[in-house]
């Protein structure tokens, strides 16, 4: 592992309290510059002299970044410097939405869930400790992947999705929003640009781009997250498994909205997450289930067409019966 | 600019990891400064008179130049090498999407044309017709020569492939093979269908110099391909280009641009020629 310095190598630090000057500083360093969120993830990265950057923006106050209004459709717009804690929190999460509010509220320990950010979760890097450890890996620029060898240490990998790189996404909260079909809104280009996402796009896999987990690019401000307004009989589910039940990134996590038309699923969406470099869609799942019971019978094949294309590595064969058995319970427990 | 991309890994040791992609635009710097050199400077040919009816009797006004196997493979690999380079650089670029699968397909595609090539000209065709001989050398001595002004008097004319034409045949030949040879060692990489991902046939200093080869194979080929383009399309080389697409020349092309003796059409009352 790398070894952690007290001292951490210099950079300029900004602080902007708009978010045209963030945007601004961020076009001025690009490639040089860091967005500091809650700084929970970037602070190891330079401790550890991995990442050194020359400008850091640290966006903590910018107050037009934070809070959750409602949005112009009746739907939800949280800000993406809102914090894990409060989007746990907030009533208005909370009852329309409650899988995004567990979810949030399952990242690691309530002082990280008040310092960690919304967008922090979204963008973190992941936790691949070959990458991390500094490295050269394909992810890191180089031309290998340490995990993927028959000797590596690959228990936390993926088992979908690889392209060379194998390493897996982390975030608790992406799941939750590709179920709801939120929309990510970036700003670019100084602020010239603005585009949205759909949440199931904004994150892109080794395939795409190896050195990314999402579609932001240098000078690219993530500024807030849309949630469309809540369809009456929706049902949900989250679930987050990890080795110990505090502090622990998931070795997977799930989560599904289902549109229901009397007993049967008129419509869903389900998301996994911590087995592919992205949280995963898993269509085919979903076309099991169309116009089905949400009963166990068809939540096991749904959970068996999720893991269809699984190619496990030497350690992490476990993920397939994990992740047919999430799906199964996010079909037949959604409430 | 950075040539080389240097890492330390794991052990500690400093090793090449490739080459900087700053050199696909110093290949393409090189290519349009090239290109726009030959342009402005080198003097345009001048027609020549009407062929010497001696050497044209009995020849047929249609002369094969490229058998249809020859064409098959040229533009085969055309489309293989277009694919590669797409895939290869387009990303770096900032144009995004799936490119591995693509171009480990599209390099199996070109090692079986090339396959195929080497097949057709032993078996099919005299590989001699492209060696460099001595004639060459005075034959490009004398180009030269007359592309820098130092003389008015033509080159002499050449058998079936002038000189240029076989400098940049084995220019890139040993490019293609660089890549190809490479790009298979690299396949031990990736996971793939065809066999099992082994990251550790070589040691990293050895990985670093496969990397290295194969960009510096790809970044090549952009100025072969730049100059292959740009002479293609050249008034006075059309008639070259057409060849490759219909298969012969004009009995008056054969005359003016060919040496009768070093290439012999071998059938003259027909459309052969060897």
């Amino acid at each position: 592992m790398a070894v952690i310095r007290d001292m951490i190598a210099p950079f300029e630090l900004y602080q902007p309290t708009g978010v045209d000057d963030a945007l601004r500083l961020l076009e001025e360093h690009r490639a040089d510059s860091w967005v500091l969120a809650g700084g929970l993830d970037s602070f190891d990265w330079f401790k550890d002299r991995i990442k050194r950057p020359a400008a850091v923006i640290d966006l903590g106050g910018v107050e037009a970044l934070k809070g959750i209004r409602e949005g112009a459709d009746g739907g939800l717009e949280i800000g993406a410097m809102t914090s894990l804690a409060d989007v746990a929190g907030d009533e208005s999460v909370r009852d329309a939405y409650p899988l995004l509010a567990e979810a949030a509220g399952l990242v690691a320990t309530p002082q990280i869930r008040n310092q960690g950010t919304l967008g922090g979760n979204l963008a973190q890097d992941t936790r691949c400790w070959y990458y991390r450890s500094g490295w050269p890996c394909y992810r890191a620029g180089g031309n290998i992947c340490y995990a993927a060898t028959p000797q590596s240490m690959n228990r936390e990998h993926c088992i979908l999705g690889a392209s060379r790189c194998v390493a897996v996404n982390p975030s608790d909260t992406a799941p939750a929003l590709v179920a709801l079909d939120a929309e990510m809104f970036v700003a670019r280009r100084g602020g010239e640009h603005q585009q949205a996402y759909a949440a199931a796009d904004f994150f892109i896999g080794p395939a795409i781009d190896i050195t990314r987990m999402t579609v932001l690019e240098p000078g690219d401000l993530l500024t807030h997250v849309v949630l469309p307004a809540p369809r009456p009989g929706a049902r949900w589910y989250f679930e987050k498994v990890r080795d110990r039940k505090s502090w622990d990134f998931s070795l997977a996590s799930v989560a599904s909205a289902l549109q229901m038309d009397g007993d049967r699923v008129a419509d869903l969406r389900i998301s996994v997450n911590g087995v592919a470099p992205y949280p995963v869609r898993c269509e085919a799942a979903e076309a099991v289930v169309r116009g089905q019971l949400p009963d166990d019978e068809t939540g096991l094949a749904a959970g068996e067409a999720a893991v269809e294309d699984a190619r496990p590595l030497r350690h992490n064969d476990y993920k397939i019966a994990l992740m047919r058995n999430l799906v199964r319970r996010a079909v037949r427990d959604a409430a | 600019m950075e040539v080389l991309r240097r890492a330390l890994n794991p052990w500690g040791e400093d090793v090449l990891v490739g080459v900087s992609w700053d050199l696909i635009w110093a290949a393409v710097v090189v290519g349009a400064l090239f290109v726009a050199g030959h342009a402005l400077l080198v003097p345009k040919k001048k027609p020549s008179g009407p062929p010497n009816p001696d050497e044209a009797k009995g020849l047929p006004e249609k002369i094969l130049r490229h058998s249809t196997g020859a064409r098959a493979f040229h533009w085969s690999m055309t489309v293989a090498m277009f694919v590669l380079l797409v895939t290869a650089f387009f990303p770096l670029l900032g144009i995004r999407f799936p490119w591995v699968t693509i171009h480990w397909i599209a390099g199996f595609g070109l090692i079986l044309t090339v396959l195929y090539h080497v097949y057709h000209v032993f078996a099919k065709q005299d590989f001699r017709t492209m060696w460099m001989g001595r004639r060459d050398v005075d034959e490009t001595a004398r180009t030269l020569k007359k592309a820098l002004r130092a003389t008015d008097e033509d080159p002499p004319r050449p058998g079936k492939y002038p000189a240029d034409q076989k400098m940049f045949h084995h220019a890139a030949t040993v490019v293609t093979v660089g890549a190809v040879a490479t790009g298979v060692l690299m396949m031990f990489r990736i996971d793939h269908f065809l066999w099992g991902q082994n990251p550790y046939i070589l040691s990293d200093a050895a990985w670093g110099w496969v990397y290295v080869i194969h960009g510096i194979c790809g970044i090549g080929l952009i100025f072969l391909v730049i100059a292959h383009v740009y002479f293609a399309i050249r008034p006075e080389k059309r008639w070259m280009t057409w060849s490759m697409i219909n298969g012969w020349i004009h009995r008056d092309r054969y005359l003016e641009n060919h040496d009768p003796e070093r290439w012999v059409v071998s059938g003259r009352d027909g459309d052969e020629a060897s």
